[in-house]
């Protein structure tokens, strides 16, 4: 399958991708491409023109600030993966970084491009929803910060304006923090995945693929808080989500595997 | 059409092409290198597997212009004239192959795995070749074919 025809600009800088995503109301941003070209193949997306951001060379990083962690928008799963500063300050972060899809993917698949493509069954959301990361978007009125509980507002949609660009993913240190997922094949998408993380002393879990969007398990965390054990709390892991029905499961199994992927998510933590 | 320049095993190529043309028909179609496969066509297979920097990428899942500048390398690049790679030469030795369809991606994923990670255990091998599929089974016999060129210090 070959994608529909569309007109390329390699972007020189973060101005000039801003500027050119002003030019064209059908203009998308192109970062690592393993969301975006699968689904120009399928033409499921036809922008007129890619916005390639792909060479920002200064969007790739991973920095101490302290009592937290920033991610330039286009660092690559794989150099997550591997990355000293997250393996140290937040390394829940680099094990699912190392999830997701397989080495050719993690190769080229950039944060950035994971979170603004917005999937509600992808790995890192999920984990920066638990996270209570902030995310940093650039557009043509400048730099806004938006915390990721009100990012994602429906599959594949999320509160980036057309011509905004994310740059940076802002996240706490952490030091207990579990990525758990169930697939049905090496390389699926998650038919459900578990975040959980401790931060500031209280158990935040966010589950992937059980909604629109990744969701926080709102009725395990109030358990937990309540002094519930990690059974007792994971059995509300179903409590307030849509899990979908499809080839990897039906809604039902999803929420039953969301409550022994949570329980042993907590057991781990 | 766009103009690309890329080193494509050592040797430098300049083409003109659509911005869609993607990595791996650019590779096949223009340049005549047709070791690398086209699998699923949907980046699951792996069977596209090239380097791009040294890295495994799935070529059917990169566009051409994406590449440009890049140092890419395929099947063809690995032999030296009649001496094969050291990971071909074990895959052969190890009849890590059947049908041989795949067997460029898996050649291609295990030279980037090797060069990350030097004398990988059983299971990282097998963790780390979760995106080349084979449709003959033959996975046990590539598991050994990349511990013995791990061995042999590929």
């Amino acid at each position: 399958m070959i994608p529909a025809e569309f007109a390329y600009h390699r972007a020189e800088s973060l101005d000039d991708a801003i500027e050119a995503l002003g030019r064209d109301p059908d203009a998308k941003l192109l970062a690592g491409g393993h969301s975006l070209i699968p689904a120009l193949r399928l033409r499921i997306a036809r922008p007129s023109v890619l916005v390639d951001v792909g060479r920002l060379e200064d969007l790739r990083y991973v920095r101490d600030d302290g009592d937290r962690i920033a991610i330039g928008a286009l660092t690559r799963h794989a150099q997550l993966a591997v990355d000293p500063v997250l393996g140290h300050g937040c390394a829940v972060v680099a094990r699912a970084a190392a999830l997701v899809g397989d080495p050719q993917v993690r190769h080229r698949g950039t944060i950035g491009g994971s979170v603004a493509h917005a999937d509600p069954a992808s790995d890192l959301p999920t984990v920066l929803l638990a996270l209570d990361a902030s995310l940093v978007a650039r557009g043509p009125d400048g730099e806004r910060t938006i915390p990721v509980s009100s990012f994602f507002i429906g599959p594949f949609t999320t509160a980036l304006a057309a011509r905004e660009v994310l740059t940076e993913i802002r996240i706490p240190k952490v030091d207990r923090g579990v990525y758990l997922k169930h697939t049905r094949r090496a390389q699926d998408w998650a038919t459900v995945g578990v975040a959980a993380v401790v931060a500031d002393g209280t158990t935040h879990v966010a589950l992937a693929s059980m909604g629109p969007t990744p969701v926080r398990a709102r009725a395990v965390e109030d358990a937990l808080a309540n002094g519930a054990g990690a059974a007792e709390a994971a059995a509300r892991a179903g409590e307030g989500t849509e899990p979908p029905s499809d080839v990897s499961g039906s809604g039902e199994y999803r929420a039953h595997l969301a409550q022994v992927y949570v329980r042993r998510a907590l057991e781990q933590l | 059409m766009t103009n690309v320049a890329l080193t494509v095993n050592g040797e430098r190529r300049e083409a003109d092409v659509e911005p869609r043309q993607l990595l791996v028909y650019f590779l096949r179609d223009q340049l005549g290198l047709k070791g690398t496969n086209v699998g699923c066509d949907t980046s699951s297979c792996g069977a596209c597997t090239v380097l791009v920097d040294g890295e495994s990428v799935k070529s059917c899942t990169v566009l051409a212009v994406q590449a440009d500048g890049s140092d890419v390398t395929t099947i063809e690049g690995l032999a030296a004239g009649d001496d094969l790679h050291p990971v071909q030469q074990a895959f052969h030795e190890q009849h890590g192959l059947q049908c041989g369809f795949c067997t460029p991606g898996f050649v291609m994923a295990t030279v980037s795995l090797l060069r990350e990670s030097p004398s990988p255990s059983e299971s990282e091998i097998r963790q780390a070749l979760e995106g080349n599929l084979c449709r003959c089974t033959g996975y046990h016999n590539i598991v050994r074919a990349v511990e013995a060129a791990a061995k042999a210090g590929a």
